[in-house]
């Protein structure tokens, strides 16, 4: 690992003035990316900022209904939070079906969105990646791409992102608020990740003298049923190859509220805007939850090694509703 | 840089440069073997610790970001699963077992506590039986590639009773 200059932060005001100060620093909370981004010499930074200190892991409940997530909450305090666990499952379920044990009780919210790509190209420095180093191009692309993306991809970068709990908080419409010492901005979710394009190395536009404080859900009744499916190459402890975030409500067959997220298809956490639209006011059956599916995955694009993930993607769909149908009626 | 660690109850002080891991700081600075490096990078589990109680990844962890905390090691574990661990054969070349020792102490604590795992069915109830599903699952974070696998939701499950 490269050597660093180590700034333990006592408050948030330390924090914003070392990350405005410096160039090239990063902030260290759970670690569990960043110091094996360091340990492989993918992440070099000159200055790195530990931000455990800092009053910032508090779960509190607002006055509209809403809750607010303390940026360096541990995924495990997440996950166990009674609030979420009834109002918001998905979220809790997202989280769960994650990492390992350990590595949720290190992660942090605010890390967990800032999480790099698994991109093994990503990952092995003497490769092609315009992630890694802007310009060299993509070995991913006609490489070993079975993990690969199918939704948002570019011919520069068809990397997926890794989360699946900022696929819960998309489908969730959650608001990120980070902190400058330009002051705080409000960034709902979909905004905050990017797509590729030809900059895959901007992942999102947190800038560089902006710390993440806290996640915000809005009240979203509908989210009481709600699930998240992941499928993966093993039972547990591993990246999604496709994951669905849903909540379904339904009154006489007919769905009157419906969101859908998917997850290890997409260059950014997707929100299924196309299969939203299609099945709104429409008959809640398997066929009429086929179609939605196949109208978000008409975008997708396959090579040859990932072209399996879009009809999985249209089956897990379709699982994950039939799930929140069949909860609806033993409720 | 001077840093005083927490260790088994014990304050000790070191001189570390930042980049050094917990599991490092452990091993090398402390002479604390029983904390095994396997994959280094998260994967596997063998340098499980608990840090305050709760189950981390050492070699995910920086030494310097843990001053304070109150770190347990294996060296400093007393715990009926040890005795279980022998019992069951929940070991054959014993690299993961401090790991899975350790792990499953953390998981016991979440489990009192009422920590929810991918395994419980219905989220929203806490204090579900830790079946061998639930054990399982939680333990999905230690890999043993002697595959003593069904020895340890033995031992596991025998504690738990």
């Amino acid at each position: 690992m490269k050597s660093f200059a180590y700034v333990s932060a006592p408050d948030l005001d330390t924090a914003l003035r070392t990350i405005a100060d410096h160039d090239d620093v990063k902030l260290l909370a759970g670690g569990t990316n960043l110091v094996d981004l360091m340990r492989e010499g993918i992440e070099q930074p000159a200055t790195v900022v530990d931000i455990t200190r800092l009053p910032l892991a508090g779960i509190e409940e607002l006055p509209d209904g809403g809750i607010r997530i303390g940026a360096l909450a541990s995924n495990s305090r997440l996950a166990a939070d009674p609030v979420i666990r009834t109002r918001y499952p998905v979220l809790a379920r997202a989280i769960l079906l994650g990492a390992s044990a350990q590595l949720r009780n290190m992660a942090t919210v605010g890390g967990n969105l800032l999480q790099r790509t698994r991109c093994m190209y990503f990952y092995d420095d003497v490769a092609a990646c315009n992630k890694r180093v802007p310009g060299s191009g993509c070995a991913a692309i006609g490489g070993f791409s079975r993990g690969s993306a199918v939704l948002g991809a570019s011919e520069h970068c068809i990397a997926t992102h890794p989360s699946d709990m900022a696929v819960a908080l998309v489908m969730l419409d959650a608001v990120i608020e980070v902190e400058s010492l330009r002051g705080t901005r409000r960034i709902p979710i979909a905004e905050f990740h990017r797509l590729p394009g030809d900059t895959p190395h901007l992942e999102t536009v947190l800038a560089a003298d902006e710390l993440i404080t806290a996640v915000e859900l809005p009240s979203v009744p509908v989210a009481a049923n709600s699930h998240y499916r992941k499928v993966r190459d093993r039972a547990s402890y591993a990246f999604a190859l496709v994951s669905v975030a849903a909540a379904l409500a339904v009154d006489d067959g007919t769905v009157t509220e419906v969101r859908l997220a998917l997850g290890g298809v997409g260059t950014k956490p997707w929100r299924a805007s196309e299969a939203e639209r299609a099945l709104l006011g429409g008959p809640a059956t398997e066929e009429a939850f086929g179609r939605a599916a196949d109208a978000e995955l008409a975008a997708a694009v396959g090579g040859p090694q990932n072209t399996f993930k879009i009809e999985l993607a249209r089956r897990t769909v379709v699982a994950t509703l039939r799930h929140l149908l069949a909860e609806r009626d033993t409720a | 840089m001077e840093i005083e660690l927490r260790i088994n109850g014990s304050a000790r002080r070191l001189d570390v440069s930042p980049q050094v891991s917990l599991l490092d700081a452990l091993r090398e600075y402390l002479g604390l073997t029983g904390t095994k490096k396997g994959c280094d990078q998260g994967a596997c589990g063998a340098c499980t610790v608990l840090a305050d109680g709760r189950r981390i990844n050492a070699c995910l962890a920086l030494a310097a970001q843990y001053e304070g905390r109150e770190i347990t090691t294996i060296e400093g574990v007393d715990h009926p699963l040890q005795q279980a661990f022998v019992r069951t054969d929940g070991f054959q070349c014993g690299y993961c077992t401090s790991g899975q020792i350790c792990s499953a102490i953390g998981m016991l604590a979440e489990h009192k506590d009422g920590l929810p795992s991918a395994a419980t069915e219905h989220l929203a109830v806490t204090g579900g039986e830790l079946d061998d599903d639930e054990i399982r699952e939680r333990m999905s974070g230690n890999l043993c590639r002697c595959g003593a696998y069904n020895g340890i939701v033995s031992a596991i499950k025998e504690v738990a009773k």
